[in-house]
């Protein structure tokens, strides 16, 4: 069969005209040419069906009806940055086909306790609308979201082909819900829980995965703080031929994972759980073997774990060593010395994860053997403002140095200088990420005793395809001056205790054109660098300022001109009549639908009023208002 | 989709489709300390332009999250395993002031345990089948000593993990023991 008949005459069709000549080469005299319509709809749908980007998709949708509504029918991937954005309804109504979806809530900021606990970001909303109009969904993925157990009951009953569940950062449910995702949903194959708050409920979700052969390609539960019914894992994974990704959690031994292990030498990703002796083991008995374990993983390449890691063990992952891209050692409190014996051996390490116990000295260590290394997070042992600090300037030059296709860095520690910064920013061009926290506030170079101003501008400058920074430091409006004059590509930035006047936040808002995502916090910027960025607002995802300088009369003033946005503002005095006072936080976003009905309630006076309510928690403490502003579109009021 | 009740293996999962927020029995984690926090807040807010203040903690900074805190040597949560039991249990030793304090939590947590104070010793017995437990503890420098020898407070800050072994295993560890002589005798059992 030719071509010709499968797909439309590209050209027949494109001239306006019905004339019926104008047909596919093939001769087939029965064929009737379609209508323009109908061929551009064939067109559109047939091509629109390789377009996975979602960029891609959203401009396709933009160029007329028609091929809106046909990228509608299309698309199977959905992705919801923020969950209050867009109302779930609106979603369903307009795409038909999903089968795969994407949801973020809160703020980032939240992850550090600056949010109240009851916020929002629901999974439910959601989960009622996907389970009438998305039964085919096979994959969620839910980052920053509130799940609880019934959710994922319903969750589990309402998608009977769901494959892959993703909870990154989430909280609210607990192993009762797991126990349900593993008992009902029989066709998972990925089952992910990342760095989320999972209550033990004290049940053996482990058992409760169906007896037979399943199709589990990745079983991740290292962030689940309750114990294992170890036999039952094991079981499991020996009847899992297609597991590939297993990362246990701190209740599995050593000697258990070597059980596991030698069950599933074909597993490319692991997270090793404690890696020490848990159990009391007899005198005299023997050890396993474990290196020969590690050998026998010869398709290993993901390593992680080491929760609370005997060193002695550390040299048992040796013959892994060389075949490894990512080894994250960030729960393991080892030194230099300790590490420098892996490090040495892993020339292919592209990601690495490490606590700065390893000091400087572990640090140039890795410059040394990891030349392809393409990301690097440091995190600090203790998350202290004046704690000792084992990683300066000096392992971050010499990162720099060694390391020089780095793309992505997060360095926590509690002394820098604007050289060090200036040499990565001209020995790392490729860098897309930097995040530098030295946790002093306000802490300048500790050589020169200026402010982090050129360090940071430096980054800026010379790293054209920088799409993320994080600053910390002494650091004044320079810097955010550069920031606004080099930060051309910037779509992520996150400033603290940083800046001296509103000039600083003017030059971001006036300055990057591509910001998307900015988290501010005590910083002193007030009404009028909020209203500098009133041209750029509606295409940000969203904006945060805590312990700023903003008014409530200046979000209040936002809100009214931008009616595409919604503004919350949490303020701290529960009877503040002065428009004057500066707000606690607040977070705008742009959003299409009203103002969330979800914000915390109040105890006191029911219902929630959409303008002004005010709030107080179960402690009795009159901790904290959350308003709900909207401009007046006829009508929302404010009411003060 | 319709609101059911499962009891089956033991899960009480009421399914409910209520509004957001209203849901009666919300799962918090315990790791969010928002309103805790919050006056510590308000404490800071003021000061956070000018001089830093050298030791008061500020909300959320650095920003680390909380998972990722409890790094430091010294952890305060250690896993308790008792011999013969399926599942290792977490003991918070700050919660304590002492030794009988924490022998009545291990009693409570390993429930068939109750604890018997025979000649100054600290044991639990299985009321069952009269076996006796040493609680013993791994110390930061890796070794295995019994528990009650070292001051409280010196215990909190070495211990690591903690084992209930069955009083005929713990043969041998009374004499690696450092000083007190009593050790001798305790360990014949």
């Amino acid at each position: 069969m030719s071509e010709d008949e499968e797909l439309p005459d590209l050209v027949g069709g494109s001239t306006r005209s019905s004339n019926s000549t104008a047909v596919s080469g093939g001769g087939d005299q029965n064929y009737v040419s379609p209508s323009p319509d109908q061929v551009l709809e064939n067109v559109i749908e047939n091509v629109l069906y390789f377009l996975t980007s979602r960029h891609d998709r959203n401009a396709a949708s933009l160029v007329c009806k028609s091929w809106y509504h046909a990228e509608a029918l299309t698309r199977s991937e959905l992705f919801i940055g923020n969950c209050y954005s867009v109302s779930p309804c609106r979603v369903t109504n307009r795409f038909k086909l999903i089968k795969a979806i994407a949801i973020k809530g809160k703020p980032r900021f939240s992850d550090f306790s600056l949010l109240p606990p009851d916020w929002g970001a629901h999974f439910a909303p959601w989960l009622r609308a996907m389970a009438v109009s998305y039964r085919a969904l096979e994959k969620v993925y839910l980052k920053r979201m509130c799940v609880s157990d019934e959710d994922l009951a319903i969750a589990a009953h309402s998608f009977p082909i769901l494959k892959e569940l993703v909870l990154v950062c989430c909280e609210g449910f607990g192993t009762d819900g797991l126990a349900i995702v593993a008992r009902e949903c029989r066709h998972i194959r990925v089952l992910e829980l990342v760095d989320s708050d999972i209550t033990d409920d004290e049940v053996d979700w482990i058992s409760c995965f169906p007896d037979d052969v399943t199709c589990l390609e990745s079983l991740i539960f290292d962030c689940v703080e309750s114990p294992i019914n170890f036999e039952a894992l094991e079981r499991l994974v020996a009847r899992s031929p297609s597991l590939k990704k297993l990362r246990l959690n701190s209740y599995i031994s050593i000697r258990q994972l070597y059980c596991l292990m030698i069950r599933a030498p074909q597993l490319t990703h692991l997270g090793t759980g404690s890696f020490s002796t848990l159990e009391i083991v007899a005198q005299g008995e023997q050890e396993p073997d474990y290196i020969s374990a590690f050998a026998a993983c010869k398709s290993l390449i993901c390593l992680s774990g080491f929760k609370d890691i005997n060193p002695e063990y550390l040299s048992a992952i040796y013959p892994v060593c060389g075949n490894l891209t990512s080894l994250n050692l960030s729960y393991a409190n080892i030194s230099a010395e300790q590490l420098k014996p892996v490090i040495c051996q892993c020339h292919k390490l592209q990601t690495f994860w490490a606590l700065d116990s390893v000091s400087d000295e572990g640090l140039q260590a890795v410059s040394a053997a990891c030349k392809d290394l393409r990301e690097l997070r440091v995190f600090p042992v203790e998350a202290l403002e004046d704690a000792e600090g084992p990683v300066s300037e000096v392992g971050l030059l010499a990162i720099s140095e060694g390391c020089r296709k780095l793309q992505s860095i997060l360095y926590f520690c509690q002394r820098m200088t604007n050289a060090a910064v200036v040499a990565m920013s001209k020995n790392c061009p490729d860098l897309v990420v930097f995040r530098l926290c030295i946790m002093g506030r306000h802490r300048p170079d500790h050589v020169t005793g200026e402010p982090m101003d050129e360090g940071f501008g430096a980054i800026v400058k010379n790293c054209k395809k920088l799409t993320r920074l994080a600053v910390s430091g002494l650091l004044t409006d320079r810097a955010f001056n550069y920031i606004g004059q080099y930060g051309k590509l910037l779509r992520t930035l996150s400033v603290a205790f940083a800046g001296n006047t509103d000039l600083g936040l003017k030059y971001l808002l006036e300055g990057c054109p591509k910001l998307l995502k900015l988290e501010i916090r005590d910083s002193p910027f007030g009404d009028s660098a909020l209203f500098a960025g009133l041209h750029h607002y509606y295409n940000m995802r969203f904006m945060w300022l805590s312990s700023c300088k903003v008014t409530r009369h200046g979000c209040e003033e936002v809100a009214r001109q931008l009616p595409g946005l919604v503004v919350e503002v949490i303020a701290l005095n529960e009877e503040d009549k002065e428009t004057n006072e500066y707000v606690d936080t607040m977070y705008l976003y742009r959003s299409l639908d009203r103002p969330r009905a979800d914000a915390p309630r109040m105890m006191v006076r029911p219902p929630l009023i959409v303008g002004k309510a005010l709030y107080k928690y179960k402690a009795g403490l009159p901790l904290a208002g959350l308003k709900i502003s909207r401009s007046p579109c006829g009508s929302m009021y404010l009411s003060s | 989709m319709s609101p059911e009740s499962e009891t089956s293996g033991g899960l009480k999962t009421e399914l409910t489709l209520g509004l957001p927020g209203d849901l009666q029995v919300q799962k918090s984690g315990i790791k969010r300390g928002f309103s805790e926090v919050v006056d510590l807040k308000l404490v800071n807010d003021s000061k956070a332009e000018s001089q830093p203040p050298s030791t008061t903690q500020v909300v959320g900074w650095p920003p680390v999250r909380s998972y990722r805190k409890n790094l430091v040597k010294n952890c305060k949560y250690v896993k308790v395993a008792a011999d013969g039991a399926p599942y290792l249990r977490k003991i918070d030793l700050e919660i304590h002031s002492s030794y009988q304090d924490l022998l009545t939590a291990m009693g409570d947590m390993f429930t068939c345990l109750t604890i018997c104070n025979v000649l100054n010793e600290r044991k639990l017995v299985d009321s069952a089948n009269g076996e006796e437990y040493v609680p013993t503890y791994e110390d930061k420098d890796g070794d295995w000593m019994l528990v009650g020898d070292v001051p409280w407070k010196m215990f909190v800050e070495s211990c690591k993990r903690m084992r209930l072994m069955k009083s005929s295993e713990a043969i041998g560890l009374g004499a690696a023991a450092p000083s007190t002589p009593s050790k001798g005798s305790s360990t014949s059992c």
